[in-house]
C-alpha cells in the first residue's frame, strides 16, 4: 500500500514501534533477554585477550560512539526534541578534558566527570529557550550550534590552542594493572559504557521515562496530565548533552588529540545517522549505531577508493529500505515474527 | 558612509546566494514535508551538466533551459524511484536517505569532473555597474532578479494554478486530498521535480561567483539552511528575505562590530539567528500551526 | 567443559603473548620482494579535492614498479581515506602500522590529521616522511626523531614577502586576508615575523574568513577601505580568485602577494582574468604546470607522458598532481639509497642524508638536500611576478632558513 500517512500518522506508528520497542525487554520472555545481554557482556569484556591494540582501539571508539549515541536517542528519539548539534557537546566535552588535563594536570578520570557536568550544564541552559522551538526550527537552532563551535574553539586560542589543538599523552594502567594502554582505556570505557547504560535504562523504562514519551507524543495531554514539560524537556537536553559531552571527554583521551576539524558539521550529521540506522527510540539501538559509523565507511573505501563516499552512500540507503525503523527495529520484528509462528506452531499441535 | 552601503550591497549579493537555494529547500519542504539534505549537491550536479553542456558548444540560454528541464526530470526521478520506497518510513529515516543522496553526488561529482574548481559563465555583464562609489556586480543584480522571477512564479503557481493547490493539499492532508482525487504520491514526485528546477536554477547563479567544484554548495546550504529558518520554512518569500537579511547582517557584524571582527562572524550571524526564532519560533514569516489535542 | 576452559585459557594466553612481542622491530614491512608503505589522504569529505595527492603518488610507485622496483622490490602503496579528520587518521594510521605493518609513512596530509599522529608514530618509531603540510613543526629532530616535513613551510614563505616589503615599501599599508585554520594563521604568523616590530605600524588590517563561507567579496570591500597600499592574500585557489576578481572590480590596485598555495595560472589568474592579475607577486618552488613558459621542457613533458599513461583520469591543470609526482620521487631516491638495508633506522638515515637532489618539477637551482639537524627537504624559493602571461621570476632563489 503505497499511500502517503500524514505527519501525524507517522508519529503515531513512530511511537507504537518505539513503544513497543522499549517495552520489548519486558514483554519478549525475559530469560531470553537476560542470557542475550550477558553474552554480549561476557564477550566485551574478553575482547582485550584476542584483539589486537588496532582492533580495541576500534572497539574503543564503538563504545564511545554508543555513549554519544544513547544520549543523543533519549533527547531525539524519546523526547522528540530534534538535535543536529551534539557534535557541538562532543566536542565542549572532549575539550574539557584536553583543557583540564594540559592546563591544569588534572587526572583524566576526574575531567570525564566534569566533561560531563560542564555538558549538563550547557545543555540545560541551551535546551530551557529552545523550549520554544519545534521540531525543524530546533534541529536547525541546532545546527547553528554545530556550526559555531569549531569557530569559538579557534577564537579562543589562549585556553584551546586554536587552529592547532592539543595533544594529549595516552593514560596507563592505573594501580599497576598489567594492560597495555589500548587494554586499559577499552576497560575504562567499558565501565563508563555499561554505568551510562543501565542509568539510561533507569531512567527511560520508569516513571520519568514514560513522563518523556509522554511529551513527544502529545506534549499539550502531557501538561494536562500534570507533566511539568518545560522542566522535564530542558532536563532531558541536559541529561542528553552531558552523555554525548561524555562520550567527547573519552574520545579525547582515547585519540590523545583535540583540534576544531575533529568536530565539524559532519560528527554532527553522523550521530544522527547513527541512532536513525541504530534504531530510533530504542537503548540497543545505540549500540548497533556505534558499530554502524564506525565500521562501514571503512568498508565503504575498501570497495573504491576512487569514490568511498558514494558507497557509503549507496549503503545507506540500502540499510534504509531495509531496515526503515533501524537495525533495532528490524532485530524486533524479526523476533515477533520468529515467536509468533512459533505461538501458532503450538497452536496448531 | 559609503563603506556601509558598500557592505550593505555585497551583503545583498551573498544574500541573494542563500535566497536562491533557500527557496529549494522550502520548495521541497511544502511539498512533501521533508528537508532534503541533498538539495545542495543536487544543485551542483545539475551545474555540472550545464557546464558539460557548454563544453560541448550550447550557447547559455539554450543549456540553461535544457538543465532546468534535465533537474526537473531527475528529481521527478529521485523521488519515484530512491524515495519512494521509504515514502511511509518516518520521516528522519527519509532524511537520512537524503544524506546518502548527498554524499553520493559530491562523491561522483569528484570523480566524474575532478574537484578542481571551474569558471562558469554568467549571462549578465562582466563591467560592474558603478553610481558615486558604490559598485553594484552586474551579475549578483542579475542572480537576485532571477530568484525574485522564481518567488513569483512559485508564489502564482501556488495561488493561481489548479496544480499548485493540488500540491499544497497534498502536502497538508494527504487523506483528504486522496478522496478528492488527487494522485498524492505523484504530487510529491513534482514536488521533488520542482524544488530541483530551483536548485539548478540557483546552481547556476551562484557558480560564477563561488565558481563551480563538487563542494560548491557544501557552506551555501548552511546559510541557506539559515536563511530558510529565519524566514520560516513555510514561506518562500520569507526564504528570500531570510537570506538577503543573513547576508547583510553577517557583513555589518564583520564591519563594525570590532571586538569580534571576521573570526566570529559565523558564529554572531548564527546566534541571531536564534535569537530571531526565540521571538518569533516558526521565523519571521512561518505559520504558526495549531494543533488540536 | 574442560575443552571450554582449555579454549579460554589458549585465549589468554595469546592475547598476553601477543602484547608482549607487540614492541616494533626495526625490520618491518619488507621481504626480499616487497616494501610497504602507507599513506591516508583524504578521498570524501569537504577536503577531498587533496585527495588526488595520494592517486597520482599511488601511480607514481606503479610506474616505478613497471620498471622493476627498487634494488629489486616492489613498492606496496597502502592508503586509506581518512576524511582529513584527526580521530580518522589516527585509525587509519594504527592499522596502516599496527595491522598491515607497513614499513614507514609517506605524505599523510594535512596539519591537523598529522599533530594527531605526531607523538605516536615517534613513540612507536616508524619512519613518517615527507608529510603534506606546510607546517613549522615537521623540522624538529631533536624531538621528534622519526618525523620529517616536504614543503618549504609557510611560515618560510610568509616572511619572504614580509621582507620584501620591508625592503622595497617603507611606506607600506598593508591588509591581510586569511583562512581561519592553522594554514592561514602560520602565514599570518611567518609574515608578522617577518616584518618585526615595523609590523605593529605597517599592518593597517587583518580580515579572515572560514572555508565554508561562500564568498570574501565583504572582506576585500573592508580592506579597501581601510587605505591599504598592499595586500597580502592568504587564500586557497577558490577564494584567491573572487578576491583578485573583487579588488579588481572595485577598483582597488595594491602591491598584491598572493600565497604560493593559489599560484595555480590556469586554475586561479586566468578565471580570474589576466589583467586583474596582472604584477601579483609570489613565491615559487615548483614549475608551475599551467605557466606556458615550462611547455618545452623536458621535467614537463615528462609528467604530461606519465599522468597519460599512469593515472589518465587525473587533471593536467591541477598542480597537485605535479606536487605527488615529484614527492613520490624523491621517497623513491630514498629507498634507492637504503640499498638492501631496509630497516627503519636505515631508511631514517637515508631520507636525512639527500643531497642536492633535484626533481623534474622543481624550479631550476632549487635542491633538496637534509641532514640529521635539518628535517626540512625544500627550503628555498624564488619570487615572481606576473607579467599577464607568464610567472617571471625575479631576484636569486632565495632560502628564509639561512636569514
Amino acid at each position: 500500500m503505497a499511500t502517503k500517512t500524514s505527519p501525524v500518522e507517522k508519529a503515531a506508528t513512530r511511537v507504537e514501534t518505539a513503544a513497543a520497542a522499549a517495552a520489548q525487554p519486558a514483554l519478549a520472555a525475559r530469560p531470553v533477554g537476560l542470557v542475550a545481554l550477558a553474552v554480549v557482556v561476557a564477550v566485551a569484556i574478553s575482547l582485550p585477550f584476542f584483539m589486537s591494540g588496532f582492533r580495541l582501539f576500534q572497539f574503543t571508539q564503538v563504545l564511545i560512539y554508543a555513549i554519544a549515541l544513547l544520549g543523543l536517542n533519549m533527547l531525539t528519539g524519546y523526547n522528540g526534541q530534534f538535535s543536529l548539534g551534539h557534535g557541538a557537546f562532543y566536542g565542549i566535552g572532549a575539550y574539557t578534558t584536553a583543557i583540564m588535563i594540559d592546563r591544569w594536570s588534572i587526572g583524566y578520570g576526574w575531567t570525564i566527570i566534569a566533561a560531563g557536568l560542564v555538558c549538563l550544564i550547557v545543555g540545560f541552559l541551551f535546551g530551557r529557550p529552545a523550549l520554544r522551538l519545534e521540531g525543524l526550527y530546533l534541529a536547525l537552532a541546532t545546527f547553528s550550534l554545530a556550526l559555531a563551535v569549531p569557530q569559538i574553539l579557534k577564537y579562543f586560542e589562549h585556553w584551546t590552542g586554536g587552529s592547532q589543538g592539543i595533544v594529549l599523552s595516552k593514560p596507563k594502567a592505573p594501580f599497576g594493572l598489567r594492560l597495555t594502554e589500548d587494554q586499559w582505556l577499552y576497560y575504562l570505557t567499558l565501565a563508563v559504557t555499561i554505568l551510562l547504560f543501565v542509568l539510561a535504562w533507569n531512567l527511560l523504562r520508569g516513571r520519568v521515562g514514560r513522563a518523556i514519551v509522554a511529551i513527544r507524543d502529545n506534549h499539550i495531554a502531557a501538561e494536562a496530565m500534570g507533566i511539568d514539560n518545560a522542566l522535564y524537556k530542558s532536563v532531558v537536553f541536559g541529561v542528553s548533552a552531558a552523555y554525548t559531552g561524555i562520550a567527547g571527554a573519552l574520545s579525547a583521551i582515547a585519540i590523545a588529540f583535540v583540534a576544531p576539524d575533529s568536530f565539524n558539521v559532519f560528527l554532527s550529521i553522523t550521530l544522527l545517522t547513527g541512532i536513525v540506522i541504530g534504531g530510533f527510540a530504542t537503548i540497543s539501538g545505540a549500540i548497533y549505531g556505534a558499530l554502524f559509523i564506525q565500521f562501514v565507511p571503512n568498508w565503504a573505501q575498501d570497495i573504491s577508493k576512487a569514490a568511498p563516499w558514494a558507497i557509503f552512500g549507496i549503503f545507506l540507503i540500502v540499510f534504509m529500505y531495509v531496515m526503515p525503523r533501524g537495525i533495532a527495529g528490524f532485530l524486533h520484528l524479526v523476533w515477533i515474527r520468529l515467536t509468533a509462528s512459533a505461538v501458532s506452531r503450538e497452536k496448531g499441535r | 558612509m559609503d563603506i556601509f552601503v558598500q557592505q550593505v550591497v555585497s551583503g545583498l549579493a551573498t544574500g541573494g546566494i542563500y535566497a536562491s537555494l533557500a527557496l529549494a529547500l522550502v520548495m521541497i519542504y511544502q511539498a512533501t514535508d521533508v528537508v532534503n539534505f541533498a538539495q545542495g549537491e543536487m544543485a551542483m550536479f545539475s551545474t555540472y551538466l550545464a557546464w558539460s553542456m557548454m563544453q560541448a558548444g550550447l550557447p547559455y540560454w539554450g543549456t540553461f533551459l535544457a538543465t532546468v528541464a534535465i533537474a526537473f526530470v531527475g528529481g521527478l526521478l529521485i523521488e519515484r524511484i530512491v524515495i519512494r520506497p521509504v515514502e511511509n518510513a518516518p520521516i528522519l529515516t527519509i532524511v537520512i536517505v537524503t544524506l546518502g543522496l548527498l554524499v553520493i553526488f559530491n562523491s561522483v561529482a569528484g570523480w566524474i569532473y575532478s574537484y578542481i574548481q571551474k569558471p562558469f559563465p554568467s549571462p549578465f555583464p562582466a563591467k560592474p555597474i558603478r553610481i558615486g562609489n558604490i559598485v553594484f556586480g552586474a551579475h549578483d543584480l542579475g542572480a537576485i532578479g532571477v530568484t525574485l522571477v522564481v518567488l513569483m512564479l512559485l508564489f502564482a503557481f501556488f495561488r493561481f494554478t489548479t496544480l499548485g493547490l493540488a500540491m499544497r493539499a497534498a502536502a497538508q492532508n494527504p487523506v483528504s486530498s486522496r478522496l478528492c482525487g488527487i494522485r498524492v504520491s505523484w504530487m510529491l514526485g513534482l514536488g521533488w521535480g520542482l524544488a530541483a528546477a530551483f536548485g539548478a536554477i540557483a546552481g547556476m547563479m551562484v557558480a560564477p561567483v563561488v565558481f563551480l567544484d563538487p563542494n560548491m554548495m557544501g557552506g551555501i546550504q548552511l546559510y541557506a539552511f539559515a536563511a530558510a529558518t529565519v524566514g520560516g520554512f513555510s514561506s518562500p518569500q520569507g526564504a528570500v528575505i531570510g537570506g538577503l537579511l543573513v547576508g547583510v547582517t553577517e557583513n555589518l557584524v564583520g564591519t563594525y562590530v570590532s571586538f569580534i571582527g571576521t573570526e566570529l562572524k559565523l558564529t554572531v550571524a548564527l546566534a541571531m539567528i536564534i535569537i530571531v526564532l526565540l521571538v518569533k519560533p516558526t521565523g519571521l514569516f512561518g505559520r504558526t500551526i495549531v494543533r488540536r489535542v | 567443559m574442560s575443552l571450554l576452559t582449555r579454549f579460554i585459557a589458549l585465549l589468554l594466553v595469546s592475547g598476553l603473548v601477543g602484547a608482549g612481542t607487540a614492541a616494533a622491530q626495526t625490520v618491518v614491512g619488507v621481504t626480499a620482494t616487497e616494501i610497504k608503505i602507507g599513506n591516508t589522504n583524504p578521498y570524501s569529505g569537504p577536503a577531498s579535492a587533496y585527495g588526488t595527492i595520494g592517486k597520482v603518488i599511488g601511480a607514481y610507485f606503479k610506474k616505478v614498479n613497471d620498471e622493476g622496483g627498487v634494488n629489486g622490490r616492489k613498492i606496496n602503496y597502502i592508503t586509506y581515506d581518512d576524511q582529513y579528520s584527526p580521530p580518522k587518521t589516527v585509525e587509519m594510521v594504527r592499522r596502516l602500522v599496527e595491522q598491515d605493518q607497513v614499513a614507514l609513512l609517506f605524505q599523510t596530509l594535512g596539519t591537523p590529521p598529522n599533530s594527531a599522529i605526531h607523538k605516536y608514530v615517534n613513540q612507536q618509531k616508524v619512519p613518517h616522511l615527507f608529510v603534506a603540510t606546510g607546517a613549522t613543526k615537521w623540522n624538529d629532530p631533536q624531538n621528534f626523531p622519526w618525523t620529517m616535513g616536504y614543503q618549504p613551510n609557510y611560515q618560510t614563505e610568509g616572511r619572504l614577502y614580509a621582507q620584501y616589503v620591508l625592503k622595497n615599501m617603507p611606506d607600506a599599508k598593508v591588509g591581510i586576508l586569511y583562512q581561519n585554520d592553522d594554514y592561514g594563521k602560520d602565514y599570518l604568523k611567518g609574515f608578522e615575523d617577518g616584518m618585526g616590530e615595523a609590523g605593529k605600524k605597517l599592518i593597517v588590517m587583518k580580515q579572515s574568513y572560514e572555508v565554508t563561507d561562500p564568498t570574501v567579496d565583504s572582506q576585500i570591500v573592508n580592506l579597501k577601505n581601510s587605505g591599504a597600499n598592499v595586500f597580502f592574500n592568504i587564500t586557497i585557489p577558490k577564494f584567491a580568485v573572487q578576491a583578485i576578481k573583487k579588488a579588481n572590480d572595485i577598483g582597488w590596485k595594491p602591491l598584491h602577494f598572493l600565497n604560493n598555495v593559489s599560484s595555480s595560472l590556469g586554475t586561479v589568474l586566468k578565471p580570474a582574468g589576466l589583467e586583474a592579475s596582472r604584477g601579483l607577486i609570489t613565491a615559487l618552488y615548483m614549475k608551475e604546470i599551467t605557466d606556458p613558459q615550462w611547455k618545452n621542457d623536458k621535467g614537463f613533458q615528462d609528467w604530461v607522458a606519465f599522468m597519460k599513461k599512469y593515472y589518465p583520469e587525473g587533471a593536467l591543470d591541477d598542480q597537485s598532481n605535479a606536487f605527488g609526482y615529484n614527492v613520490a620521487m624523491l621517497m623513491t631516491q630514498v629507498l634507492k639509497q637504503c640499498g638492501n638495508d631496509l630497516s627503519r633506522e636505515n631508511i631514517m638515515k637515508q631520507a636525512a642524508n639527500v643531497k642536492n637532489f633535484e626533481l623534474p618539477l622543481l624550479l631550476p637551482g632549487i635542491k633538496i638536500n637534509t641532514s640529521p639537524t635539518d628535517f626540512a627537504p625544500i627550503e628555498q624559493e624564488q619570487l615572481a611576478k606576473f607579467d599577464g602571461e607568464k610567472w617571471s621570476l625575479f631576484g636569486e632563489v632565495l632560502d628564509a632558513y639561512r636569514k
